[in-house]
């Protein structure tokens, strides 16, 4: 198997401030293969998005602890100085974010936020950069690109400024790709061409991409692999085909049977009742045992290990083992 | 059918109060933990309760004056501070100087307080027209810098403590306008108001209600900084002669009539202006510390 | 509190909305330049019903809640409560209407005074209309067990010590205070996390069934209106564009932007994805839409006449109908397809 491009062992952060600490994330463990699209599933406060951005260390530091392992392309992450960490983001890593409004310099052209990423980490002439930034509006559909350049963002739609910032992402060509819920904030009929965009530029430039959602109907157009987070902590992983035809995880299946996607409408949403647990008291054993109608006293006593009924799939109960008879 | 007659309900568990503080509790909490402020609240407590116990602390009749007893050093005589000019024990003249400055430095700000809070709230809330004619009278005091304004006002009114609180109201009252409005404006246009509207209520009600407790933390705020400004600009009139008049103690005074002693004894001649200094400085810490205490990430 | 009266009888609708207008003025555009926010639009809503309005950013439908509640004047048109006009001197006036229509806003951080705590905000409705101070707390604390919260643990805290789901338990229950026949219920799920929704759209299905409520349901989410609601209204940069049962429009839709709206939605089946957009670009500006049909910049099937004229809707008063503003669906347009697709 040849070296994952990402590779985060047992990441733990914690935000520590005089009043409380909250465990964001716990203990999280996964790797993303070259070219591969890792989902990362789940809702407000499940963690995603501080693991994503633990990544490239864009977490406050005075506030935020970090411990693990987080190794990208072979490069320790969290041992690299600041001039190492610059040359990583935007680099190496890049990342596109919710709000292109605030994701972009509005006192700044598209184009000079182009170019002065390519600058940064290419070098070359000005007009080297403009040519190639031109390029990249064209890469990611930008009608009348020439023109574009010049525009600043307040001028753009919010489809439109989305797909600059994707540009700006890809300018120097990163082999890594994150992605915080850039499609959350856009329409529908915006959405999916975003979502398409991205599918198809992943493809063509061969960059693996971790992409954090809370949607699942977004993680089914565009994961390989889906990592479902609750309390900061994955409690599943698998292929996407795999894990929405057959969800092991009670929550995993509690989140799908409580989307609203063609149920019927004489009856009540089985929704997972009560909400999520407080960061900054986590229950001793399982985060997800005091909304399961299946915990048991085990549950109760310690977090759950990773369990692998199947190969490729990992799940943290202690139910699923004797429910599932055929992958006994 | 389903659940038709029971409502859905939260399980006993989820619902554990997290510690309950209230704004002003959580406020409180937070300058617990800030030293520095606490230090300077601490001071303007202190200078607070020496100038209203004047009367009992003062060692000396401040108005008492002395000949052979000009200017003595500190510690001559029981004097702990020394004498001024005219004789006078400079230790009890402060003591009730710091009335007559707090009094010069807070009621201005009082009054601006009142008048030009009000002002900005109508401006802020009301139509463009409005606000247009409150702001723009504001902007044209506002254009003047304040001490000349100060010194122009007081000194056409004829001087004299009143008129000078009177002239720095004026100077006050459009800074304290304009922070209102903006408080306002913002306030005005969040959806909490929009559905106080949709429920029913009219203008008034929607002010004193839902207006009024947003807007006053910023006023608050930028008042308790203005007093420092206020003690300044009181002590400032004074010394220019446009204050209270002699023989009542004041800092300002103090320092304007000490002057020309400066090279007999330079110590005592300094210390109104020390003084004024240190209940300044006070005020505006221990405002800035408030500031960031009630700066609550909601 | 009593239910105010039912005035008009089960047969008439509890609202009905004709040709409303709003333009807004375009500040530092052109002189003249105008939003046309809400250009033209009627419907009707029947007593007991959950009428869904769908659409995209700029399509005018959080302009149009407003319009309903008289937040914001209309330019023109009428509205008319339960058979009285309302705003005009021989039928009701737009305080009586609030007292009858209620709004729960979309949750968000300003949607509760942060400085009251939440059995204030709820208890200002009722005292507002008059109950006296022990009446609205006692309204305040029997409305919040109705929504699911404990009123002596959830009564005095504030706004920022609660979830969202819980913040939009309050913004309901302010809502219900006043016992309105009709709720809008703007945007009222779409920034609460998937299982939360859940909740509250269970606890709004209940609340509808217990309090014999009108729901008027606004949302960009399709899913959830096709969930939640008996007729849905599609609307597109100002204008309504289809209208109809529930489920003949998601089963049959006849106008082009909605078979694009509902074909856009996420397949959920990773091994028959979406491989084309429905619609490409974005929506054109409400301050200068498009002649004739607004869609037919988009449109696939745009031909000359849609240019010329607007389409018009068609029977929109009719609880049955479901009809589509589109040349293609008026045998007498002069579009070439308007006959095969009849």
């Amino acid at each position: 198997m040849s070296a994952a491009l990402v590779e985060v062992k047992d990441l733990n952060v914690r935000f520590v401030t005089r009043e409380s600490t909250a465990h964001a994330v716990n203990g999280v463990t996964f790797s993303v293969q070259p070219g591969e699209v890792l989902c990362i599933l789940g809702e407000s406060g499940s963690g995603k998005s501080v693991t994503l951005r633990a990544l490239m260390r864009l977490l406050p530091a005075s506030k935020a602890r970090i411990s693990g392992s987080i190794k990208v392309d072979g490069q320790d992450v969290l041992a690299l100085d600041q001039a190492g960490l610059s040359r990583l983001r935007g680099g190496l890593v890049s990342m596109i974010f919710q709000e292109p409004m605030t994701a972009l310099d509005p006192v700044y052209t598209i184009g000079d936020q182009i170019v002065e990423t390519i600058l940064r980490h290419k070098g070359g002439s000005k007009a080297a950069a403009r040519a190639r930034a031109l390029e990249l509006l064209e890469l990611v559909k930008i009608p009348s690109a020439a023109q574009r350049l010049d525009n600043y963002p307040h001028e753009l739609s919010g489809g439109l400024r989305q797909r600059a910032m994707i540009a700006m992402a890809l300018s120097c060509g990163p082999r890594l790709l994150l992605a915080d819920e850039p499609t959350t904030a856009l329409d529908a009929t915006v959405q999916i061409q975003v979502l398409i965009l991205l599918r198809k530029l992943q493809a063509e430039l061969g960059m693996g991409t971790i992409f954090v959602t809370h949607d699942l109907g977004v993680a089914s157009e565009i994961a390989d692999r889906i990592a479902v987070m609750y309390a900061g902590r994955i409690i599943e992983e698998g292929p996407v085909a795999d894990i929405l035809a057959n969800p092991l995880h009670p929550y995993t299946r509690g989140l799908m049977a409580s989307t609203v996607h063609g149920q019927s409408r004489d009856r009540d949403i089985d929704a997972i009742p009560g909400s999520p647990p407080d960061l900054r008291q986590l229950p001793p054993g399982c985060a997800f045992a005091p909304r399961c109608a299946q915990a048991s006293g085990e549950c109760l006593a310690a977090p759950p290990e990773p369990r692998y009924p199947v190969p490729g799939r990992m799940a943290r109960c202690v139910q699923i083992a004797a429910k599932i008879p055929e992958f006994a | 059918m389903s659940n038709a007659m029971t409502l859905p309900q939260q399980p006993a568990k989820e619902q554990a109060a997290p510690k309950q503080r209230g704004y002003w509790g959580s406020v409180g909490y937070r300058l617990r933990y800030d030293p520095v402020t606490v230090f300077f609240g601490c001071v303007v407590l202190a200078i607070i309760l020496a100038a209203v116990f004047a009367p009992l602390l003062a060692p000396f009749d401040p108005y008492k004056e002395s000949i052979i007893g000009r200017l003595k050093p500190m510690g001559w005589k029981g004097h702990l501070l020394g004498t001024d000019e005219l004789g006078r024990d400079l230790l009890s003249r402060l003591l009730y100087g710091g009335q007559v400055s707090l009094l010069m430095g807070v009621v201005p700000v009082a009054i601006a307080t009142v008048v030009g809070g009000s002002l900005g709230i109508i401006g802020g809330f009301g139509g463009r027209r409005v606000n247009t004619a409150i702001m723009r009278t504001m902007d044209v005091f506002y254009a003047f810098p304040s001490v000349l304004l100060a010194v122009a006002i007081s000194g056409a009114m004829g001087g004299g403590a009143a008129n000078g609180m009177i002239a720095l109201s004026m100077v006050f009252t459009p800074a304290m306008c304009r922070v209102a409005e903006t408080a306002t404006a913002q306030v005005k246009n969040l959806d909490f108001v929009e559905a106080a509207r949709a429920t029913g209520a009219g203008t008034l009600t929607i002010l004193r209600y839902h207006i009024l407790g947003n807007v006053l933390g910023p006023v608050f705020i930028y008042a308790s900084s203005l007093v420092s400004v206020g003690i300044l600009l009181a002590s400032g009139l004074s010394f220019l002669g446009l204050g209270v008049k002699p023989p009542t103690a004041d800092w300002g005074l103090m320092l304007s009539t000490l002057r020309q002693s400066i090279y007999i004894n330079p110590a005592i001649c300094a210390l109104p202006g020390v003084a004024i200094l240190v209940a300044s400085v006070s005020f505006n810490l221990l405002s800035d510390g408030i500031r960031s205490a009630m700066d609550v990430r909601l | 509190m009593e239910e105010p009266a039912d005035r008009g009888g089960p047969a008439q609708p509890l609202l009905i909305a004709k040709d409303l207008r709003k333009h807004f003025k375009v500040k530092g555009g052109a002189p003249g330049a105008t939003v046309r926010a809400v250009d033209g639009v009627s419907f009707t809503i029947h007593k007991g019903e959950t009428l869904g309005i769908v659409g995209e950013s700029g399509c005018g439908k959080s302009t149009l809640a407003r319009l309903l509640l008289h937040l914001i004047e209309p330019d023109s048109g009428e509205l008319v409560f339960d058979g009285d006009p309302v705003g005009e001197m021989r039928g009701i006036s737009v305080n009586a209407l609030r007292r009858q229509v209620q709004m729960v806003f979309q949750d968000s951080a300003s949607s509760l005074n942060p400085r009251m705590p939440v059995r204030d905000s709820i208890a200002f409705g009722p005292h507002v209309h008059g109950k006296t101070k022990a009446e609205s707390s006692r309204i305040a604390r029997d409305v919040l067990v109705k929504v699911g919260l404990k009123p002596d643990l959830f009564g005095p805290r504030y706004p920022h010590e609660l979830s969202g789901g819980q913040k939009q338990r309050v913004n309901i229950a302010r809502a219900l205070a006043i016992e309105p026949r009709m709720v809008i219920l703007d945007e009222a799920v779409s920034a609460l996390d998937k299982s939360v929704e859940a909740q509250v759209l269970n606890l709004l299905r209940a609340l509808k069934e217990n309090f014999n409520l009108t729901y008027l349901f606004i949302s960009h989410d399709l899913s959830v209106v096709r969930y939640i609601s008996d007729r849905v209204l599609v609307m597109y940069l100002g204008a309504v564009v289809e209208l109809g049962p529930v489920q003949e429009i998601f089963s049959r839709p006849k106008h082009p932007y909605t078979v694009a709206l509902l074909a856009s939605r996420p397949s959920m089946d990773p091994a028959n994805r979406i491989e084309e957009p429905p619609l490409t670009g974005d929506p054109p500006s409400p301050i200068d839409p498009p002649s004739g049909c607004r869609f037919r910049t988009r449109c696939q099937f745009a031909e000359t006449v849609c240019a010329e004229v607007q389409p018009v809707l068609g029977q929109w008063n009719d609880r049955e109908s479901h009809i589509a503003a589109c040349h293609m669906r008026d045998p007498a347009s002069g579009h070439s397809r308007a006959m095969e697709v009849n």
